[in-house]
């Protein structure tokens, strides 16, 4: 199973969790416990912290500068950020990179959701659709940026973020997607699915009515890492995305020219949208399984 | 049943295909043909085979000086994150006793991995920086007198960048691959009477083996097809092989930079290559 699909499969994890349950060992816990607690909480600390400070420090007035501390407390930044002409067209680029965003999650969703029943058994040449995949996931992203170019470039199609930016985000969403697929339907019984055909339902039949409502939480998984790869992205976009920033391309920009709070608030705004996704993703997921479990009490 | 599954497999993985041929293989092989073409000097190509880009970049002291500056953060980087990943994994999967709290905590790790990595990046400024907050604390604590210099833009902020960002793709594998350890196992040994050394050596980390190796995969790719950390976060001190290729196509020398990314791009397989040897990756992400 792939490594990134767990995050959205707790169960799976809660699964093994319960098989191998380790007895607790007589009584207290060892101090290896004390030290890797420490090792844990420094290391969510150092993963969060550094973040905090930047959304406090967006929330300075005009005085506000790029350290602490903090100088008073208004929107001032957020306002500036929006309506300043040296930041550029931040309102464009969020509004591009959202729905890039959307464009590439419903192709990734859907892609990876036939490629992953594909894959269910062996055909000829799924080693090589692997490797390709792997390959995809691994080049380093400028170099298949500049290759994207240049072929737009050859064919002779201008580049824009709605056509060949959609392509060079999928090469790296879609491995990701099809990945986490892989860990979503090894959990499936193929039983449910033969049951369908044995009653009489068509291929059609069988993957909509059966395989797609039993496999919801994990396709909602897949959504969510197609969106957030994609709205995140940066090198692949760099070359494709045409003469329009997406939002990572002007976050970008900005860091190289602009020392103000403004970026700080661009990062605060950005954050908030991903916590938005990822809360309504990983919320629907919970939600799904909670009215599973209540009704099929037995299992 | 056997022809029909395999009409049917392709089938269904022909959209994929439908987007990995025009966006994976084709960018390769378009880079490929330019880096044996000559420049026009206005971002032009001519179709004149030549090995002069290749003869450039094997000649230049710079390579080899990029090579090894990339490197260097590669290892440090994937050195840190090993070590960080893999006690963080094994705390949750051996120490958290209540699978609730351990499922929790694993996805308060791995919600950062949702978010931007430039913001992130950026956010350890207000930290390490001349007036941050950590060189304000330690001159008030008066453990130094003069602002730490080495904390930003430097080679030490780079590292800390790129293990803030990467580690989680070291814990997600690793995570994974000690949730599959049949706790037995570890009881039997320790009825055996072995020590916590011995259970480690032998059973936890050659189960763990292909989690490591899969989130090695991922860091050392990442780190060496990078350009932007080591840009902004060591203030321009440091280059890398991607920066410098960047640089190339920002003057639209089109054929030096396809033949850098060709090189670069042979690195990255044979290393990847050679951590597949280790495992079986393709059977730890199909099960």
């Amino acid at each position: 199973m792939t490594a990134a699909a767990q995050v959205a499969r707790p169960d799976v994890v809660s699964k093994a969790m319960i098989a191998h349950a380790i007895a607790p060992r007589a009584s207290g816990r060892p101090w290896t416990f004390y030290v890797l607690l420490t090792v844990f909480v420094l290391y969510v600390l150092a993963l969060y912290g550094p973040m905090i400070c930047i959304y406090i420090l967006s929330f300075q007035d005009v005085r506000g500068g790029l350290v602490f501390p903090m100088k008073g407390l208004s929107m001032h930044w957020f306002v500036d950020l929006f309506t300043q002409v040296r930041t550029g067209d931040v309102k464009g680029a969020f509004d591009r990179s959202f729905k890039l965003a959307l464009i590439v999650t419903l192709i990734t969703v859907v892609v990876s959701f036939l490629a992953g029943l594909a894959f269910r058994r062996r055909f000829r040449g799924d080693g090589i659709v692997f490797y390709l995949m792997i390959g995809s996931l691994v080049a380093p992203g400028l170099v298949l940026s500049i290759g994207v170019g240049l072929l737009m470039h050859f064919v002779g199609i201008e580049g824009r973020w709605y056509t060949s930016a959609v392509g060079a985000q999928l090469s790296w969403t879609l491995p990701f997607g099809v990945l986490v697929m892989f860990a979503v339907m090894s959990r499936f019984d193929r039983a449910w699915e033969e049951a369908a055909y044995d009653l009489g339902a068509t291929r059609w039949q069988a993957i909509w009515l059966v395989v797609v409502p039993i496999l919801a939480p994990g396709i909602v998984a897949v959504a969510l890492f197609g969106f957030t790869l994609s709205y995140d992205e940066f090198a692949r976009t760099l070359q494709t995305a045409g003469s329009l920033n997406t939002l990572p391309l002007e976050i970008w920009t900005m860091t190289l020219n602009v020392t103000s709070p403004s970026l700080y608030a661009l990062g605060t705004v950005t954050t908030v949208i991903s916590f938005a996704i990822i809360t309504t993703c990983l919320g629907s997921i919970a939600l799904m399984q909670k009215r599973r479990t209540r009704r099929a009490p037995v299992n | 049943m056997a022809a029909r599954d395999g009409v049917f497999g392709w089938l269904y993985i022909s959209p994929l295909m439908l987007v990995l041929v025009p966006f994976f293989v084709a960018p390769i092989l378009v880079v490929i043909a330019a880096s044996f073409f000559e420049s026009d000097g206005f971002g032009g190509l001519i179709a004149n085979p030549t090995l002069a880009n290749y003869a450039d970049i094997f000649t230049s002291k710079l390579t080899l000086n990029l090579y090894s500056e990339t490197i260097k953060f590669t290892i440090l980087t994937w050195l840190f994150s090993l070590i960080i990943g893999f006690w963080v994994a094994y705390f949750l999967v051996f120490h958290v006793r209540n699978q609730l709290l351990a499922i929790g905590l694993f996805l308060l790790c791995t919600v950062p991995f949702w978010t931007s990595n430039i913001i992130r990046m950026i956010s350890w400024i207000p930290l390490l920086g001349k007036e941050g907050l950590i060189n304000m604390s330690l001159i008030k604590l008066g453990v130094v007198h003069e602002p730490l210099e080495f904390l930003l833009f430097s080679s030490f902020s780079v590292v800390v960048a790129y293990v803030h960002q990467l580690t989680i793709f070291m814990v997600v594998p690793i995570f994974n691959a000690m949730a599959r350890i049949d706790k037995r196992v570890v009881e039997a040994a320790l009825d055996a009477g072995s020590s916590r050394l011995d259970i480690m050596r032998l059973i936890v980390l050659p189960l763990s083996k292909n989690g490591i190796a899969l989130g090695s995969i991922f860091v050392v790719s990442i780190v060496m097809g990078d350009f932007f950390v080591i840009k902004v976060m060591s203030g321009g001190g440091s280059a890398s092989v991607v920066g410098a290729l960047y640089e190339d196509v920002g003057v639209l020398q089109y054929p030096t930079a396809a033949a850098s990314a060709v090189v670069l791009t042979i690195v990255v397989t044979l290393l990847v290559t050679a951590i597949l040897r280790t495992v079986d990756v393709r059977r730890e992400i199909a099960q």
